[in-house]
């Protein structure tokens, strides 16, 4: 554990992260963030062996508690990121993602985090949207190795752009969004299985807020009131989603002897058939990734008033 | 003959620093307000960074939160400072810390030396505004406001509703009218210590220190009383969403800013570097000025209030998702629909594609497949066919389909063996034209080589479903453009019901259709609903076909397929 907490200063961004054998991704991981004005990174990691976790100790920015416990049994990770948020995440801007999220905002290529953050608090707004995006490669999955300090959208640079369907969710308040690849390729004949693609990864934390399932959902539920009901549309983001890189093969064939993911690893099992049946994510009618304002575009992510 | 600036500060003091220097540097006055929230020794350290320049005053400090009393006071007390100890001010600027000069001091000075009687201040009565937040307008000045806005909103709104109830109002003193305007103004000497030195302006701030958002209201009515020539507007750039809260610039403003006529901008994000290191750099290169173009900046921050309130038609997103009625478009763009056309007619798709240009998909909700044209299996978006995926949410698959292919004309096929659960979402929306043939599923029924007791099933439970749809489009709330025949009076006439489809589509140029669509052959069809309603199961959709003889128009169409344009 290396606890860097006493140097973080009350207006700092923070990044909260858990994360386990992913030593590949940290370093671009780490620089993304950093360069888009993050001050401070707090990562749980549950019991990595790939060095990964003396990498997070070296670092001059980084918090790192350690677990070996479950994850499951964790809540896939959501007691963790709870407990750190609430310790260390009140009354910061906190943005809670995964190794293999990129967050991107509106004007994201021209302004720091901290004028988005500046502008929701001007505004009054607490908890920010972003949508996971999956991103996949032309060709088979495991085609392209991805090394170290490279950026993952140069090889999975493709998406979905227009196979999204949204149901609201009456107990949280939030959306329900599900559809992309994931849905497209590994759950065509039960779509209600496919995973949750809505997410609120930034948020302006309190110690009474509390993410419910990942971070699809928080508590209080107006926190989840990040869209916009009267045909407005109100500022979202989106969460490039790399998972699709050449170490997923690997990963989903390790996740399923671990059994450790959500719905009893029922998304690795599906995978773990389509990838052996067809290991192409990409279409004819696939789009490639080039900026946010493509997305914007695209009405995958709104710049809502923000101008 | 000078500008005096009155500066209202409260966070980002080192860039007020800057901003109060490059003033300075130009030979303008300045005297800055703090705000009371300032810890004392970061103002004090504030003011020592200041000293060094003596045309910088500071003057006393009041709290001023936002919508109350306490930022008149401010202007009010720096005003009164900035006149009695700088004798040559002609014109007092208000600005703010987060205020950014756009263009040369000097420029800004010429202009108002060229002016010296000109008070640029934005006022204009109550019922001729509509930037008001919260309905408050004239009631700004006729009820009483002792709870605050921000911190006791609940409070706030019980207590005006209370008043309105009650039928309370204050008195607005000596018969004055009201006027509002931003609240960033330049008044002369001669207006604002008239305003300032008014025996009666105990009176005037006893009444104006209740009033909601003083600061938008005192001077702008004050200055009525005794200017001989105002100019109503604000120097000052600045731009409202749709929440009266002023918008940001940030660097990437910078060329947009560069062609704004104002010649000052509020307000600015304290981290823009690039804006303030090239708008108070006094090298002509960095302020090279370009041709004055502010349509360009309104028209940027009025699409933004009007993304943030209508949104894009036909878009569902995630932080957009409108309740039933309140989508602005349920849909993105106008489509076709056609039941019983393709039924009816050989190779309709090919024959619509050819007449209109438009796309034309089978039947997009068929039971096994989404049929998109050309056999596709994906589609734009990567939208697939496969029927699960669609069924689990019909409606999106259509707001999808229309979505990705915005700009395009949608055709596609439609009837009773298809999912049912789109037709009342189709019928509510104002896109969609509905074209129906009802009866028509029929045909292939008449075509098909299967026994006679599975037809006679599938006919009556086609029937059965084909009426509810029919129901739904004629009920009293459908509001898409819903045409309907039976079989037997389309096949009557065919041509000229097509026509009016195709001009409506009206992609190509208004000619007449060159070319007719083949009907199927009909042989035989009146006996073989004869036979249905011999079997029990009275077919009663497709209109009155009579047994024999066989419809004459089928035979017709058949020997002459095509027609001859006149």
């Amino acid at each position: 554990m290396a606890n860097r907490v006493a140097d973080i200063h009350p207006t700092d961004l923070l990044v909260f992260c858990t994360q386990r054998n992913e030593g590949v991704r940290l370093p671009y991981f780490l620089k993304y963030y950093r360069d888009m004005g993050v001050n401070h990174f707090f990562f749980v990691d549950n019991d990595s062996n790939d060095g990964s976790l003396d990498y997070l100790e070296k670092q001059p920015d980084v918090s790192v508690w350690t677990t070996r416990a479950s994850y499951k049994r964790a809540r896939f990770g959501v007691d963790w990121m709870n407990w750190l948020l609430m310790r260390y995440g009140h009354g910061h801007w906190c943005l809670t993602v995964d190794p293999d999220e990129h967050f991107l905002y509106p004007f994201c290529d021209t302004r720091p985090l901290r004028a988005l953050t500046d502008w929701l608090d001007a505004s009054s707004i607490k908890s920010f949207s972003a949508m996971l995006l999956d991103m996949y490669p032309k060709g088979r999955i495991d085609q392209q190795p991805y090394t170290p300090g490279q950026n993952p959208m140069e090889i999975a640079s493709w998406f979905d752009a227009g196979n999204y369907t949204i149901q609201k969710n009456p107990k949280f308040g939030n959306l329900w969004i599900q559809g992309g690849p994931r849905a497209r390729v590994f759950f065509p004949d039960t779509p209600d299985m496919a995973p949750a693609l809505n997410k609120v990864p930034l948020v302006r934390w309190d110690r009474r807020y509390a993410y419910v399932s990942s971070t699809h959902n928080l508590l209080p539920r107006g926190l989840n009131q990040v869209y916009d009901e009267w045909g407005g549309e109100k500022a979202s983001g989106i969460l490039l989603h790399t998972k699709f890189l050449h170490t997923f093969t690997e990963k989903a064939a390790e996740e399923l002897t671990r059994k450790q993911h959500y719905g009893a690893s029922r998304e690795y099992l599906a995978y773990a058939e389509g990838i052996r049946d067809n290991p192409e994510l990409w279409c004819k009618w696939s789009e490639k990734y080039i900026n946010w304002r493509q997305l914007e575009i695209l009405g995958l992510m709104s710049k809502g008033n923000w101008a | 003959m000078s500008v005096g600036i009155v500066m209202l500060v409260h966070t980002a003091l080192d860039r007020a620093e800057l901003v109060a220097r490059h003033w300075a540097r130009a030979g303008c006055p300045v005297v800055i307000h703090v705000d009371k929230v300032v810890p004392r020794a970061t103002y004090e350290a504030f003011v020592q960074s200041l000293s060094d320049l003596p045309g910088v005053l500071f003057s006393r400090r009041h709290r001023c939160e936002w919508g109350t009393w306490g930022l008149v006071a401010a202007s009010q007390d720096a005003s009164e400072l900035m006149l009695a100890r700088f004798e040559e001010v002609r014109h007092v600027y208000l600005a703010s810390g987060s205020c950014l000069p756009l263009r040369p001091v000097e420029e800004l000075v010429d202009y108002l030396a060229e002016r010296p009687r000109t008070d640029f201040i934005e006022s204009a009565t109550t019922a001729d505004v509509p930037w008001t937040v919260g309905g408050l307008d004239h009631e700004r000045f006729t009820l009483y406001f002792p709870f605050s806005w921000r911190k006791n909103r609940y409070l706030f709104d019980w207590f005006v509703e209370f008043q309105r109830a009650m039928s309370l109002h204050r008195r607005i003193p000596n018969g004055i009218v009201p006027h509002m305007g931003s609240q960033w103004w330049c008044l002369t000497r001669q207006t604002l210590s008239a305003v300032l030195e008014d025996p009666e302006r105990p009176k005037y701030d006893g009444y104006f220190r209740r009033v909601w958002i003083p600061d938008e209201s005192y001077f702008q009515t004050l200055a009525r009383l005794y200017s001989t020539n105002i100019e109503s507007r604000s120097l000052t750039l600045s731009k409202f969403d749709f929440q009266g809260k002023p918008h940001i610039f940030y660097d990437d403003h910078l060329q947009l800013l560069r062609r704004s006529d104002c010649f000052v901008a509020r307000k600015i994000w304290p981290h823009a570097d690039r804006l303030y290191e090239a708008f108070l750099t006094d090298t002509d290169t960095a302020m090279s000025r370009q041709e004055p173009n502010p349509g360009k900046i309104d028209r940027i921050f009025a699409k933004a209030v009007d993304r943030r309130t209508r949104g894009r038609p036909g878009l569902y997103m995630q932080s957009r998702f409108p309740n039933p009625g309140w989508e602005n478009g349920v849909t993105a763009g106008k489509y076709s629909v056609f039941q019983g056309f393709s039924e009816l007619f050989q190779d309709f798709e090919g024959w619509l594609g050819r007449a209109t240009s438009a796309q034309v998909h089978g039947h997009i909700y068929g039971p096994d497949k989404a049929e998109f044209a050309g056999g596709q299996t994906v589609i734009n978006g990567a939208l697939s066919n496969n029927a699960k995926l669609r069924d689990s949410n019909p409606k999106a698959f259509l707001t999808n389909l229309l979505w990705n292919t915005r700009g395009e004309r949608l055709c596609f096929q439609y009837g009773p063996r298809d999912n049912p659960g789109i037709n009342w979402h189709m019928a509510r929306d104002p896109n969609a034209q509905i074209s129906v043939i009802s009866g028509a599923w029929a045909v292939p029924l008449f075509q098909s080589n299967s026994n006679f007791a599975e037809i006679r099933a599938a006919a009556a439970i086609l029937q059965k479903i084909e009426n509810a749809m029919l129901d739904e489009l004629r009920s009293p709330d459908v509001k898409a453009r819903v045409r309907m025949w039976t079989m037997a009076e389309f096949i009557e006439a065919p041509m000229e019901p097509l026509q009016v489809i195709i001009d409506e589509i009206g992609q190509k140029s208004m000619r007449r259709l060159a070319e007719a669509p083949r009907l199927e052959d009909l042989t035989g069809f009146g006996q073989f609903l004869q036979n249905l309603k011999n079997q029990g199961m009275h077919p009663y959709l497709m209109g009155d076909f009579p047994v024999d003889p066989i419809p004459h128009n089928a035979r017709t169409t058949r020997r002459k397929p095509y027609l001859v344009r006149k």
